[in-house]
């Protein structure tokens, strides 16, 4: 089993007919995952290069209604992609999962009240997206052949620093349920108490992977949660020791302000709750295969 | 992006905040003429983004023309973080009875805005936070519906005001919410909030930051940006698409993504090297995206050795490798260089760089140890 994707998952990409999202939808198919529909306002019947048995339509609602879809990627640009969340909240969907980089913290705060208030679960923005190994189905822009099947979770704040840890897993043995990007936003759909509950209740899932950077206080929320709630064991990596105070490290949601968001009191915060704290990505990973052994 | 108080005064006092008059001046002589339009003592202020100016000596008072230009020569002498202060503002100094502090955050947590007011203005609200959180009352704003009367009045109550007062203070606090919404601001504070001798509130301070990610539809913020607030190095990574801060190492880093870039420098840190930066080259990296985070890097004269590490997902990894080798044969400066590649078309990457005499690491944390020993 899985978390949020399975092989029961039927796609419907919105913004299917620009040059990353044709690109990342062949990508995605070729990982295994059912593209069942694209959505490009002004396009529809719109052939793609590569996808040509992939419909092209105005809006998630047809789509929806056409082919089944149950999940959305968005590849959208910034000024529009909160207009596209609140399309797919709106078709109902169960998934889904946002890519786009760069939307202003307005936008997602006034998004999220409708968002919370669905059955939809959003993933990101500003995410690499989802990974299912065993069901070949992969929502996002992660290199699929780093991935294997197995019994690890991973959820993470960054896109790269994932691929680097479920790398090193794979190449250790263990293979992952499920990879989860939950984006490098102040606002998020999904946080990282969110998925460890869906990890928890995942019987093939025997241990986690929290992947967490400055900024913010969901790793402390994290610990929390472990501490009361959880069951199989956590190993993380926190990104950002050396990074100064008051810069914001690429992510938008990856600032030390004042005293709050140091890696520091993260790790301390994960480490009084039980976890195994990592030097290093590779050690991290180290730790939850010497555990799941 | 931060604003200057002068302009931040400006976009306050367009929603409402009772915002007392001031000139700006980049002289003394100028500084002691704009003081002379106001009554005595006029207070001198100055204008710099870094906090803290207070207690750097970047606000002084002055009772006449003389001692106006001489607090203004001295405030613009001074340099403030390591910013040098360029212009002082010169505005009446009020009669202060009681401080107060007002400010707008994101709050992460509730996913709404926060406002946040507290008794204890005039000093450091982090202090604050830290010594005595409950001085602190927080009210959580949807933007959508903004502050209701009723939760402005009952703040005002809270924090001991009385009858005209709160009626101020409801505008007030209405107003700072508007206009964090109306320029996209991350930040929006008034501290000191002041109410002077005569029991009217001032806000006598203005601080405002703004969303990076919604400059694009904020043209008019954007003009307010001071180009003095990022190096040159900074601004010029930021045209090309590149996030990048220097830090005070040896090893220069060229990461693609945020987490890996802040995961590389701590590695780095781990095999007991200092990253001489951070430098995110984002997805899609191109031969002169790599060129010139190149030529950033090396620009730093601290930089003993270079770590390019790239997990490619987005990125393909054999366009960052043919950049690499391009950007190298371009660059006259001879520097110890270890290349970490892997991910989407890895096998394709090894080989040109094989090819161009470039060994590469499979894994971050050799190469990491690899470079620490080449930047002895």
């Amino acid at each position: 089993m899985s978390i949020l994707l399975d092989a029961t998952t039927r796609l419907v990409v919105q913004g299917m007919t620009g040059s990353q999202g044709s690109f990342h939808t062949r990508l995605m198919r070729e990982a295994g995952t059912r593209v069942v529909a694209g959505v490009t306002p002004g396009r529809a019947g719109a052939s793609v290069a590569g996808l040509e048995d992939v419909p092209v339509f105005n809006t998630v609602a047809e789509a929806t209604q056409e082919t089944g879809a149950n999940a959305a990627c968005i590849f959208v640009p910034a000024a529009f992609a909160a207009d596209a969340i609140l399309e797919g909240v709106a078709a109902g969907l169960d998934v889904i999962v946002c890519l786009t980089e760069g939307i202003p913290v307005l936008d997602m705060l006034r998004v999220m009240p409708r968002v919370r208030a669905s059955g939809s679960h959003l993933i990101g923005p500003n995410c690499p997206g989802i990974t299912t190994p065993a069901d070949g189905v992969k929502v996002g822009v992660m290199p699929w052949a780093v991935h294997s099947p197995g019994h690890a979770g991973v959820v993470s704040r960054s896109g790269t620093l994932t691929y680097e840890v479920v790398q090193h897993l794979t190449d250790l043995g263990a293979g992952q349920t499920t990879t989860v990007g939950i984006g490098g936003d102040p606002i998020i759909g999904t946080r990282f108490i969110d998925v460890l509950s869906m990890f928890e209740a995942d019987p093939e899932t025997h241990g986690v992977v929290l992947l967490g950077e400055i900024g913010g206080d969901d790793e402390e929320r994290a610990a929390t949660y472990i501490q009361e709630r959880m069951t199989k064991p956590v190993t993380s990596f926190i990104a950002g020791k050396t990074a100064p105070p008051e810069r914001r490290m690429g992510h938008a949601g990856a600032i030390v302000s004042g005293t709050s968001g140091s890696a520091t009191a993260k790790e301390s915060a994960l480490r009084a709750a039980g976890v195994l704290v990592g030097e290093t990505p590779e050690h991290a990973a180290r730790l939850l295969v010497d555990r799941l052994r | 992006m931060k604003v200057h108080e002068c302009d931040a005064r400006e976009i306050f006092r367009r929603h409402g905040l009772p915002v007392p008059d001031w000139r700006v001046a980049s002289t003394a002589d100028d500084a002691a003429q704009a003081a002379s339009a106001f009554e005595w003592p006029v207070v001198i202020k100055a204008q710099v983004l870094a906090g803290g100016r207070g207690k750097a000596g970047g606000v002084k008072l002055a009772d006449s023309p003389a001692e106006a230009a001489a607090a203004a020569t001295q405030i613009l002498g001074l340099n403030i973080g390591s910013e040098p202060v360029r212009r002082v503002l010169v505005a009446p100094a009020v009669d202060i009875a009681r401080e107060l502090y007002l400010g707008v955050v994101i709050d992460r947590t509730a996913q709404s805005l926060v406002l946040m007011a507290s008794a204890e203005g005039g000093v450091d609200i982090e202090e604050v936070a830290a010594t005595n959180p409950s001085a602190i009352l927080r009210v959580n704003v949807d933007p959508v519906v903004g502050l209701p009367d009723w939760e402005a009045r009952q703040l005002g109550f809270a924090l001991g005001l009385t009858g005209a007062q709160v009626r101020q203070f409801v505008g007030i606090a209405q107003g700072l919410v508007e206009a964090f919404v109306d320029v996209d601001a991350s930040l929006a504070e008034v501290n000191p909030l002041v109410v002077d001798d005569a029991g009217d509130l001032q806000a006598i301070d203005a601080k405002l930051n703004i969303d990076d990610n919604a400059l694009g539809r904020q043209p008019d913020i954007e003009q307010l940006r001071d180009p003095h607030e990022e190096s040159e190095a900074e601004r010029r990574a930021r045209a090309a698409g590149l996030s990048y801060i220097k830090l005070d190492g040896t090893i220069g880093c060229m990461v693609n993504g945020a987490g890996l870039a802040m995961a590389t420098m701590d590695v780095i840190k781990h095999y007991g090297g200092e990253p001489a930066n951070f430098l995110d080259v984002g997805g899609g990296a191109g031969v002169e995206k790599i060129t010139t985070a190149f030529e950033l890097i090396l620009e730093d004269p601290n930089v003993r050795a270079v770590l390019v590490n790239i997990f490619a997902g987005i990125t393909r990894a054999d366009d960052v490798a043919a950049g690499v080798i391009a950007a190298r044969e371009r660059l006259t400066q001879e520097v110890p260089l270890v290349v970490r590649v892997a991910g989407t078309r890895e096998a394709e990457a090894l080989e040109l760089l094989d090819c161009a005499g470039i060994g590469a690491e499979r894994s971050m944390d050799s190469a990491a140890a690899l470079v620490v020993e080449a930047a002895r």
